[in-house]
């Protein structure tokens, strides 16, 4: 028997150790992980419901339903009298004494639990773990000061909305818990006090008050620790352009950009500190044009404006691709969900997009269209029902995809499915099923795209790109007078070029349907939208760095080598009518 | 110290100011000038009677339709919505027959008890007692600005366009370059008390209205002539009206706006249509806004014996508290290390001089530059009028070589008109300045709002409007300091100088004395 215990405990062991292994990595509390700069965006309905049923949701509501009830149970104690204890020594009617329930403090525990559960729904909803970084700069107690009376009104008028919620639910349901803890906890009701899941007992003021307070406090307390955690989080790190010993080297802000595998809000600050720099500090602009000292190299701006460039091409990119999703399929693909709606232009068989409408068909270039390529290349002839996600990889190469006209390309892809019978087949199928499903209400309404969300779903990192544009504009106006060995001067063809083009791709996306509505302002609450207008805010601070480049280098911009077409663009900023 | 008296005397009734030139202004009667002025594109007459005047107010409308009965909660709920909590309580204290006593009784004593701390806080800040039309008015840079044609004006900080507002509440676009003059109107704009082009960009104006900002995006390609309202961006915030002075960032990217009811600064980010709200007790509003041209500072002005100074940075601000009035104006030097400011109640023109970052506290009224404190130094215009009296506004022409001060006048004597007074300045080594000479119109004509060109060619190009509606433009020609020629110095002394002896011994007026 002894041996057989031990081999147990030896055959138990690597579980064991595997259990506290995964125990220990997860770390869900863990306030990086929860809050990040990049919000999450539901691009449908189905989306948010997912993100709302998510184990990790789960995990959080719980916990947070449990500091719900430990609160309200210190501000049960601290208001103290009828809501004191859970129990309470009384005489039934047959004279026997026993512990009877205080319904009083439970509706104030439930009421913690309540709000905690319903703080954590609406975190999701309103993106509460998202930090947005100001366009103003100020000191942490400034900014805590003026941020402190919103927190207040914010938390009394959640909390008042979440009480209201909570009678209601506890008119219907409060006997369910109440019949539970008398169980457990072998308590008895007092047939003397009326219960309070009644409008007699609801309809109490001072009960009320009491409720509500308790959720203010517990909302304040959670609101005053995210607004603090927020002002800490963003507020402003330098970091030395240049260190002139190795091991800080990976401090630098050349590398701190550069690099991919740190958190995110890394290179959100590193960011932030080069449109700082850029703008306010002419030392450290100084040591951005510096040259390596042996060997002469700009290292520092090569790095800091690769690593720009790279993000703005990236941005231009992703604009482009959504873009032809758009315009080939007449509707948009979302970015995080695969939820594909099937429109009624689509009942003859053949996508026609209404959204080519608006831009010019450009028949003089027939070859360019996309449905001449497919014509060659039988394999992607499906791809536009079923297969979206890769027809931007493929039509990223053809910058004028858009401008084919409509009726041409029916024309010949009405040819190119006739002549494949296989795929012709696949489709039919992919379309009874999408039929079926649009069919059910609840279906239709869960998978339906909220408007203007794939849109701010392809902007939501964009701060990143209006700090990049703000750098470089700044340092390239700087290098006007400040660049001494010609750093910037190199460079100054791809900048121009790469802005242009991202200026041209936010223009067409600004074009498209819900891109250009504004999203509703909320001022009563604590959950940051700004992620709704960093589009705008994109737009709005590419132009100015545009200009900012135009105005100071005026005419000399015609000696920069540019294409055209670019050049053309490049003119109407010279004359300020763009 | 530098008084009007060594001004070169003031016109005779009938010539106006055309140019400098030479060192020299140039004058010419109205008539003889008129064909010229009229030949110029972007001279612009905007007659009163040619404005379709309303006569729109809120209240007006009511007492027009009949009396009609109707429930004590649809009254309340009315009066809530009109009149706020002070309206909702009046109601209930006047329907005394249909709600109970304790009711009316305690909405009454409520009532009384809000009149009494309002009151209290109006003697505070006796400001606060004003209409929001009276507030503009008090506060604005425009001189008499209730009664103006011209309420407002604004160049385009690159191109050659304006942005005039009028007294019919619209707005109108003149660029010599396009035939089409876009007119803008707005439910919402209304009391323009300034507007300001957006710089670093084409298209955005900035409009300060009675109850909220517009932004206006104007396409310049545009043809239309009455862009519709979707292309106005409104900012409004509740407690921040009326707004009565805003200032672009010289950077394009941030907008701030003030209000005298409002003690806190409003930073804009207006794409994301965001703000933030910079709150500093005491002054009880602020009225004036000025963001320096290097973009380091705002001066923000409140309605008390207080002016801030906002540095951008970090945006800290440091109270400058002024002994007789309330800071009336100010302007700042194109580097942004001077600003000269105006206050309400004295004839002098005060100058704070900022170094990096930090400011020289004790240069505070080194100098002051003297306009006539009282009648015993007024000079005689045309034997019957005189000139000085208090600043109503300063503007600084973009090079930092040219001063225009608009000068009040007595609106009471009839022999004191408002005058612009222009002043040649360098701020290049040591700051010095010398009288240039008025700026006069055609008769009867006040001058009420002035504005330098960003960007002339040429020298400085200030444009006034007047109070008969004309918009005149009048070009200083002058080479600027920064091109190697014969300074100030060395030029040729001003032949009306040269008659005075006394002016002559003082030729250089104001020297700042470097400690």
């Amino acid at each position: 028997r002894a041996a057989a215990s031990i081999a147990w405990a030896v055959l138990l062991l690597p579980p064991i150790t595997a259990v506290f292994i995964i125990l220990s990595r997860f770390s869900f509390l863990h306030p990086i992980h929860t809050i990040s700069v990049i919000p999450t965006i539901a691009c449908s309905k189905i989306a948010l419901l997912g993100q709302l049923l998510h184990p990790r949701q789960f995990v959080s509501s719980v916990v947070h339903c449990i500091m719900g009830i430990i609160v309200a149970w210190c501000c049960a104690i601290t208001i103290g009298g009828r809501y004191e204890t859970l129990g309470y020594p009384c005489i039934q009617s047959d004279g026997s004494p026993q512990m009877c329930l205080n319904e009083y403090q439970l509706i104030l525990l439930l009421a913690g639990a309540f709000v905690g559960f319903s703080h954590s729904l609406l975190g999701v909803i309103h993106n509460m773990n998202y930090v947005s970084f100001h366009t103003v700069q100020q000191y942490k107690y400034l900014r805590f000061k003026g941020s402190l009376p919103l927190v207040v009104k914010c938390s009394a008028i959640q909390a008042l909305y979440s009480i209201r919620n909570y009678i209601v639910v506890y008119f219907f349901l409060g006997y369910i818990p109440r019949a539970w803890i008398c169980k457990t906890l072998n308590l008895h009701l007092t047939s003397s006090a009326h219960p309070l899941d009644s409008i007699a007992g609801l309809l109490d003021l001072s009960l009320f008050y009491h409720l509500w307070i308790s959720a203010t406090f517990l909302l304040f307390t959670w609101y005053i620790t995210l607004l603090l955690f927020r002002i800490f989080v963003t507020e402003v790190y330098s970091f030395p352009v240049q260190s002139s010993f190795t091991e800080d080297a990976h401090q630098c802000l050349p590398k701190v950009l550069l690099t991919d595998k740190q958190p995110m809000i890394l290179k959100f600050l590193a960011l932030q500190d080069l449109a700082l720099l850029s703008q306010h500090s002419p030392s450290r602009r100084c040591e951005v044009f510096s040259l390596s000292q042996p060997g002469g190299h700009p290292h520092n701006w090569n790095a800091i404006s690769g690593e720009c460039l790279s993000l703005l091409a990236d941005l231009t990119q992703r604009l482009v691709a959504y873009h032809d999703t758009v315009a080939t399929n007449g509707r948009a693909k979302s970015l995080s969900t695969g939820s594909e709606r099937k429109t009624s232009s689509e009942t003859s068989g053949i996508p026609v997009s209404p959204l080519t409408a608006p831009f010019t068909p450009d028949l003089d270039s027939p070859f360019a269209s996309p449905a001449l390529r497919r014509l060659t290349a039988p394999v992607e002839q499906c791809s536009p029902w079923h297969g979206t996600v890769q027809s931007p990889h493929i039509m990223r190469r053809a910058p004028k995809l858009w401008s084919t006209s409509t009726g041409e390309r029916r024309l010949m892809e009405d040819r190119s499915l006739r002549s494949n019978k296989h795929c012709r087949i696949q489709f039919e199928l992919n379309r009874a099923v999408k039929n079926f499903l649009a069919k059910r209400v609840l279906i239709m309404y869960l998978f339906n795209k909220l408007p203007e969300a794939s849109s701010q779903a392809l902007f939501a990192d964009s701060q990143a790109h209006i700090w990049a544009l703000e750098g470089l504009s700044y340092l390239v106006q700087a290098s006007f007078s400040e660049d001494h060995f010609g750093v910037v001067q190199t460079a100054l063809p791809s900048i121009l070029s790469c802005m242009l083009v991202l200026q041209e791709a936010v223009d067409r996306h600004f074009k498209l349907p819900h891109a250009s509505s504004k999203p509703v302002r909320s001022t009563s609450s604590i959950g940051d939208s700004t992620y709704k207008t960093l589009r705008f805010a994109l737009r709005a601070t590419l132009k100015t760095a545009i200009y900012r480049i135009t105005t100071t280098f005026g005419d000399h911009l015609n000696a920069v080598q540019m294409s055209a077409e670019h050049r053309k663009r490049l003119q109407q900023f010279l004359e300020y009518k763009e | 110290m530098c008084s009007l008296a060594l001004f070169p005397p003031p016109l005779p009734s009938g010539q106006t100011t055309l140019c400098e030139s030479n060192n020299e202004l140039l004058s010419g009667t109205s008539t003889e000038d008129r064909p010229k002025q009229e030949s110029s594109p972007l001279s612009l007459y905007f007659p009163r009677e040619s404005l379709k005047l309303h006569s729109r107010t809120e209240s007006s409308s009511k007492a027009a339709f009949l009396d009609h009965s109707e429930t004590l909660w649809m009254r309340s709920a009315a009066a809530w919505r009109d009149g706020g909590l002070t309206g909702l309580l009046t109601e209930i204290t006047n329907s005394h027959t249909e709600v109970p006593k304790w009711l009316s009784v305690s909405s009454g004593c409520t009532l009384a008890l809000l009149r009494w701390i309002s009151s209290f806080h109006g003697s505070l800040f006796p400001h606060l007692t004003l209409s929001s039309e009276d507030m503009i008015a008090e506060f604005s840079q425009v001189l008499n600005w209730s009664d103006c044609v011209v309420r407002a004006f604004s160049w385009h900080p690159h191109t050659d366009k304006f942005a005039v507002a009028l007294l019919d509440d619209s707005i109108k676009i003149y660029n010599p370059k396009s035939a089409t003059t876009p007119t803008l109107k707005h439910r919402l704009q209304r009391s323009v008390a300034a507007v300001q082009w957006k710089p670093l960009c084409a298209s955005a104006l900035a409009v300060a209205c009675q109850n909220c900002l517009l932004v206006w995006h104007v396409d310049p390609c545009s043809l239309s002539t009455r862009p519709s309202s979707g292309c106005a961006q409104v900012l409004s915030h509740p407690g921040h009206s009326p707004v009565t002075s805003i200032a672009w960032s010289p950077s394009g990217s941030l907008l701030v706006s003030a209000s005298p009811v409002d003690t806190a600064v409003m930073v804009w980010d207006v794409a994301a249509e965001s703000c933030v709200p910079l709150q500093r007790l005491g002054g009880g509003g602020v009225t004036f806004l000025s963001w320096s041209p290097d973009g380091s500072h705002v001066l923000a002005s409140t309605p008390s014996t207080l002016f801030r100074v906002w540095e951008t940075r970090m945006w800290t601000c440091e109270r400058w508290p002024c002994v007789k009035g309330r800071c009336q104006s100010g302007c700042w030097s194109p580097d942004g290390s001077r600003l000269l400011f105006t206050v309400q109640g004295e004839t002098v023109i005060y100058a704070l001089t900022f170094t990096d970052a930090q400011v020289l506290k004790q240069s505070f009224e080194v100098f002051v530059l003297y306009l006539s404190a009282s009648g015993d130094e007024l000079i005689m215009l045309d034997l019957s009028a005189s000139v000085g009296g208090e600043i109503q506004s300063l503007s600084w022409d973009p090079r930092g070589e040219r001063l225009a001060v608009l000068l009040k006048g007595d609106p009471q004597a009839v022999d004191r008109p408002a005058i612009i007074a222009v002043f040649k300045t360098r701020t290049n080594p040591i700051f010095e300045l010398l009288p240039c000479g008025f700026v006069q119109g055609e008769p009867g004509a006040e001058p009420r709002l002035m504005q330098f060109h960003p960007n002339f060619q040429h020298g400085a190009l200030l444009t006034v409007c007047w109070s008969t509606g004309r918009i005149t433009h009048v070009p200083f020609y002058f080479l600027s300091t920064g091109v190697p020629h014969f300074g100030l110095s060395g030029s040729p002394l001003l032949p009306r100088l040269q008659e005075r002896p006394s002016a002559f011994a003082n030729q250089s007026l104001f020297t700042e004395l470097i400690s």
